[in-house]
C-alpha cells in the first residue's frame, strides 16, 4: 500500500512538472501581448514594464525562475490586478468555488443515490421510469442554461434567493443546485445500474431465502454493495464540477477560482491562467489519488488489482 | 414437466437450411461479425426511446443539410423595424427576430447547423487520434502500452475546460481552433475504451488462431481487432457528439468560441440571455433545440451501448 502510494506521488510529482512546462511554453506562444495597446506606451514605458515583469530575459531564463518560483508556491504577480501575486489570488478565491463544489457533490450524490435506489428497486414502474428521465435530463441538460434559468425564475421573478451578489448561506443555494444536476444525474445512473446487478445476484438471493425482508436485504446487503463502487466516480465527477463551476460562477457572479480562470482568459493574464492550470491539475491528482486509496482500503480487492497493472 | 412439451414440438425445432448458408456460416468471421450487428440493430429497433432519437437526430441532420441552400431569410441580415418580434405574430418570421431583427428561425438553423459541423468534425478528429492510439496501445502491449498510457495520465490530469481553454488562447481564433481544442481534449477517452477493447480482444481464441496461421500483426490488427472494436467506436462516439455541442455551446456563451455575427447555439444562447428579461422566447428557442439534441443523442448513445454491450443486453 505504501509503495503504490509513494509511486503515485512521484508520478503526480512528474505531471505537474510537464503540466508546468508545457503551460509555460504554451503561454509563450501566445499571439499578442499582455501589455494590451502597446502603441498608447512609449519604448521606454514597454521596456520598463517588461523588465518589472521579468519578461526582457531570454525565454529559457524566464523558465528557470518560472520553475524555481513554482517549487517554491510562487507563480509570479497577476497582469490584471494590479500588485497581487498569483498565489494569494488564488487563495482568496478558492473558498467559494470549493464551497458551492463541495455542496453541490453532497447534494448531487444523496439525491443521486435516492434516485438511482428507487429506479433499481422499483424497476420498470412509474418511479423508475421518472428517475431514469430525470437522470437523461440532468445529464443532457447543459449545467449553465439551468443556472441561467433559476437565476432569472427562482431568483429575479420570485426574489426567493439572491442574485448576483456573495454573502453568506443563501447566495449559495442557486450555484450549488445548478452544479448539481450532473453529479445527481450520474451518480443516479452508476448507482441503479449497480444495484440492480447487486439485486440480481446470489447472495441475495440468498438473504431472501433466508427469510430477510426486502427493506432488511437492501439496507444491509445491497445498498453498501452498490455505494462503494460510486467512488470510482468521484475522479469524473471532479473534472464535471470544474468544468461547471467556471460558467456557473460566472454567471452568479461567484468570486471564485473557476471565474478568475474565466476573466483572466479574456484578458490575457499568463501567470494567473498557468497558476490556476496547475493549481486545477493538483486538486484533480490529488483527489484522484485519494479516492484510489480511499477505495483500496475499502475494497482491497481492487488494489491488487491496481497492483498488478502498474 | 417440459419434457413432454419438447417432444411434442418436434418438428418446430428443426429446420430445413440450404447447404450454402451452412458452408458461409462456417467459412468467415466477417459473416459472424456481421450478424453480431445486425443483432446490435435488432436489439435498437426494439428500444422506442433510441429509434424517436435517431429519427429525430436524422431530421435535425436533413434540415441542416437543406439550410445549406434554402433559408427564408439571410440568418445575418438585418431589419431594425422588424426587431424583437414575438413568435407566431408575423407570418413570414414564424419564430420572431431578434433585437437586431435577425430571422430567428434562419438564426437557428443556421446556427444549428454551425455547432453540428463543429461537433462532428470534432468527433471525426477525436476518432483519427484516439482510435489508432488505443489500437497501438492495446494491440503492442509491453512498453509501448505504458509510455502511451502515461501520456493520457498526463493529459487527463489537466481538466476539459482549462485544456481547452489553454489550446484556444494559443490557437487563432476561429471555427478550426474550436474543433481542435475540443477533439485535443477528448480523444483521450476514446483511446482508453479503444485499448481497453483491443486488450480484451487481444486474448480471444480467434485472434490465436490467426496468430497460428502465421498472419502478420498489422493483419490481425486491422482484420480482427478493429472490426471488433466498432461497437465501442460507435457507441462513444454517440456520447461525443453531445460533449462536443455542449462544449462549444458553452464556450461561445462564455465568449470564446464561435464570434459574432456567425451564428452558432452558443452565440445564439449569449445574446438570448442578455435580452432574457425582455424577450424570453430568444433564448428559449436556442435552449430547446441544444437539449432537445443533448437528449436524443443521450438516448441513441445509451440504446448503442446496451446494444452493443454483451453484458446488460436483454436487461433495461
Amino acid at each position: 500500500m505504501r509503495k503504490y502510494i509513494i509511486k503515485r506521488l512521484l508520478m503526480m510529482v512528474l505531471t505537474l512538472f510537464i503540466v508546468a512546462t508545457l503551460t509555460f511554453f504554451l503561454m509563450k506562444m501566445i499571439p499578442g501581448s499582455p501589455l494590451g495597446n502597446t502603441m498608447k506606451l512609449s519604448k521606454a514605458q514597454q521596456l520598463a514594464v517588461e523588465k518589472q515583469y521579468g519578461l526582457n530575459k531570454p525565454v529559457w531564463q524566464q523558465y528557470l525562475s518560472y520553475m524555481t518560483g513554482v517549487l517554491h508556491g510562487n507563480f509570479g504577480m497577476s497582469y490584471q490586478y494590479n500588485s497581487t501575486t498569483v498565489a494569494s489570488l488564488i487563495g482568496h478565491r478558492v473558498g467559494p468555488s470549493i464551497l458551492i463544489s463541495f455542496q453541490a457533490l453532497v447534494l448531487g450524490v444523496i439525491v443521486g443515490i435516492l434516485l438511482g435506489c428507487v429506479g433499481a428497486l422499483k424497476k420498470g414502474t412509474w418511479a423508475d421510469a421518472t428517475s431514469s428521465t430525470l437522470a437523461v435530463i440532468g445529464i443532457s441538460f447543459p449545467s449553465f442554461i439551468l443556472a441561467i434559468l433559476l437565476q432569472y425564475y427562482l431568483g429575479f421573478k420570485l426574489g426567493w434567493f439572491p442574485v448576483a451578489s456573495w454573502d453568506g448561506f443563501p447566495s449559495t443555494i442557486l450555484p450549488t443546485i445548478a452544479l448539481s444536476a450532473v453529479p445527481m444525474a450520474q451518480v443516479s445512473r452508476f448507482v441503479r445500474t449497480e444495484m440492480v446487478e447487486v439485486l440480481n445476484s446470489d447472495y441475495i438471493l440468498l438473504a431472501k431465502a433466508k427469510g430477510l425482508s426486502v427493506p432488511q436485504v437492501v439496507s444491509h446487503h445491497a445498498l453498501k454493495n452498490s455505494i462503494i463502487p460510486t467512488l470510482t466516480l468521484i475522479g469524473p465527477l471532479a473534472v464535471t464540477l470544474i468544468t461547471g463551476s467556471m460558467v456557473v460562477e460566472n454567471i452568479f457572479s461567484v468570486p471564485g477560482i473557476g471565474e478568475l480562470f474565466i476573466n483572466s482568459v479574456l484578458a490575457n493574464d499568463y501567470p494567473v491562467i498557468m497558476g490556476l492550470t496547475m493549481f486545477y491539475c493538483l486538486l484533480l491528482c490529488g483527489i484522484l489519488l485519494l479516492t484510489d486509496v480511499v477505495y483500496g482500503l475499502v475494497d482491497p480487492r481492487i488494489l491488487s488489482k491496481e497492483k498488478g497493472e502498474h | 414437466m417440459e419434457t413432454p412439451k419438447k417432444s411434442t414440438s418436434k418438428n418446430e425445432e428443426f429446420q430445413f437450411v440450404n447447404l450454402d448458408e451452412v458452408t458461409a456460416a462456417q467459412s468467415g468471421v466477417a459473416q459472424k461479425s456481421l450478424s453480431f450487428h445486425e443483432k446490435a440493430w435488432h436489439q435498437l429497433k426494439h428500444n422506442h426511446a433510441a429509434m424517436v432519437s435517431l429519427i429525430f437526430l436524422l431530421f435535425i441532420a436533413v434540415v441542416s443539410v437543406a439550410s445549406l441552400f434554402w433559408m427564408p431569410h439571410d440568418p445575418n441580415a438585418q431589419n431594425v423595424s422588424l426587431s424583437n418580434l414575438k413568435p407566431f405574430t408575423n407570418g413570414s418570421y414564424p419564430l420572431g427576430t431578434d433585437g437586431l431583427g435577425r430571422d430567428m428561425f434562419s438564426r437557428l438553423l443556421y446556427g444549428t447547423r454551425i455547432s453540428l459541423m463543429i461537433a462532428l468534425f470534432a468527433t471525426l478528429v477525436d476518432i483519427l487520434i484516439g482510435v489508432p492510439y488505443g489500437l497501438v496501445s492495446g494491440w503492442c502491449g509491453g512498453r509501448v502500452d505504458n509510455i502511451l498510457q502515461r501520456i493520457i495520465e498526463i493529459i487527463s490530469s489537466i481538466p476539459e475546460l482549462v485544456l481547452i481553454m489553454l489550446l484556444l488562447i494559443i490557437l487563432k481564433p476561429g471555427m478550426v481552433s474550436i474543433i481542435l481544442a475540443i477533439a485535443l481534449s477528448s480523444w483521450v477517452l476514446m483511446a482508453r475504451l479503444v485499448r481497453a477493447s483491443a486488450m480484451q480482444i487481444k486474448s480471444t481464441d480467434f485472434v490465436l488462431a490467426a496468430q497460428a496461421m502465421g498472419e502478420s500483426p498489422m493483419q490481425i490488427a486491422f482484420r480482427h481487432i478493429l472490426p471488433n472494436t466498432v461497437g465501442v467506436i460507435i457507441t462513444r462516439t454517440m456520447f461525443t457528439i453531445p460533449a462536443a455541442i455542449f462544449l462549444e455551446a458553452l464556450l461561445s456563451f462564455i465568449g470564446i468560441g464561435v464570434k459574432a455575427p456567425n451564428a452558432s447555439l452558443g452565440t445564439l444562447l449569449n445574446t438570448g440571455e442578455k435580452g432574457f428579461q425582455f424577450y424570453q422566447y430568444q433564448l428559449w428557442e436556442p435552449v430547446l433545440v441544444l437539449s432537445l439534441m443533448m437528449i436524443a443523442f443521450n438516448l441513441l448513445g445509451d440504446g448503442l451501448r446496451d446494444a452493443f454491450d454483451p453484458n446488460t443486453r436483454g436487461e433495461k
